[in-house]
């Protein structure tokens, strides 16, 4: 839900990392907290558990700049991973602007990334979202492992409507950027789209 | 059903923080602040100098989305109240016309009674400003569906480029 605010000059937009579990989602984040300037960013959330995983989400703010007069700024989001988490992951897509599911390339996490794909599916569906039309982009981390799947074999398994899709390595910044820009033009094509 | 994108005006900005300053005065608040419940802040009065408010604003609506589901777990349709408590200063948090969340922090100056008090005021004044929003949403939807267009719709690919060029 994009909240336009005319007394502010503001345009804001929610995007949500979804993913399978230590699939790299945090990383984004704090990868991209890491590399933005100080003015541009606000202070990243993490509500973790005591040995860091996600219990509830990550939260960053960070100002694109201008359109238009108005100032954008998006607020990123990651979802807790973990199957039993899902009440919280629910919570998190309500209002949702736009989706990146951080795949894992690893092989035996193949078989958790089709499962939270078909999770995120029903749990769109039941905000009212449709998979089909929101804004979405697929990334896929991790691909500096030796045991990653290649390219063309995952792409075939997790590309679900042709969406952009980005090779990445977030732990040192591979292609985190690129998956965030193409999910924010996303975003504001579909503001562009739904005002005209 | 996907929620209305939510859009605020000048005009009804300024009655939101008239609504907020005078809940602030009367309940001898430290703060007091409007967000939706996306965690998107939409006003604040009071002294902000020590505190990062989006922070605050996206803290509290994960807290009400919790607790909202929570409610509904035990068969209720929301908690309309929160409140916590601490050693110096408390959080008062609710529910203002479905969709927005008044957020109070206030010290041992004010008692919670006094508060919740003045925050009931308060909300049927914010609910008044919420509902012409609506309206207006609803009205600026014809006019731009007949002559008028939103400053969005012609944002062009280049505008977009402009904001990733570093």
């Amino acid at each position: 839900m994009t909240f336009i605010n005319y007394a502010a000059r503001e345009i804001n937009c929610k995007i949500v990392y979804y993913g399978p579990g230590l699939g790299g989602k945090t990383t984004n984040l704090q990868y991209i907290y890491d590399r933005t300037n100080d003015a541009s960013k606000g202070r990243m959330i993490s509500l973790a558990t005591e040995t860091d995983r996600t219990l509830f989400f990550d939260f960053l703010p960070i100002d694109l700049g201008e359109i238009r007069g108005f100032k954008v700024r998006f607020h990123l989001y990651t979802v807790p991973g973990q199957v039993f988490y899902d009440a919280s992951r629910k919570l998190i897509l309500r209002g949702v602007d736009g989706v990146i599911f951080v795949a894992d390339s690893q092989e035996p996490r193949m078989e958790a990334n089709v499962e939270s794909i078909r999770n995120l599916d029903k749990n769109l569906r039941e905000q009212g979202y449709d998979i089909a039309t929101i804004p979405y982009v697929l990334q896929f981390n991790k691909r500096d492992l030796p045991t990653a799947v290649p390219v063309d074999e995952m792409y075939r398994r997790l590309n679900i409507k042709g969406e952009p899709t980005f090779e990445a390595t977030a732990k040192t910044g591979l292609g985190v950027m690129n998956t965030l820009k193409a999910a924010a033009r996303q975003v504001l094509t579909e503001l562009r789209r739904i005002s005209a | 059903m996907i929620p209305q994108d939510l859009v605020l005006y000048d005009e009804e900005f300024q009655k939101i923080r008239q609504a907020l300053q005078r809940l602030l005065e009367d309940a001898s608040a430290k703060l007091v602040f409007l967000v939706d419940k996306n965690g998107q802040q939409i006003a604040a009065v009071g002294d902000m100098s020590s505190l990062d408010t989006t922070s605050l604003a996206s803290l509290t609506a994960g807290n009400v989305a919790a607790t909202d589901g929570l409610a509904r777990l035990i068969g209720e349709k929301e908690f309309s109240i929160l409140f916590h408590e601490g050693e110096k200063d408390n959080i008062h948090i609710s529910i203002v016309a479905r969709r927005v969340i008044l957020v109070v922090i206030f010290d041992d100056r004010a008692s919670l009674g006094l508060v919740r008090l003045r925050v009931r005021r308060a909300t049927a004044e914010l609910e008044a400003v919420f509902e012409e929003i609506g309206r207006k949403i609803e009205g600026q939807k014809v006019a731009i569906a007949t002559e008028l267009e939103g400053p969005f719709s012609e944002i062009t690919d280049e505008d977009i480029d402009r904001l990733f060029s570093e």
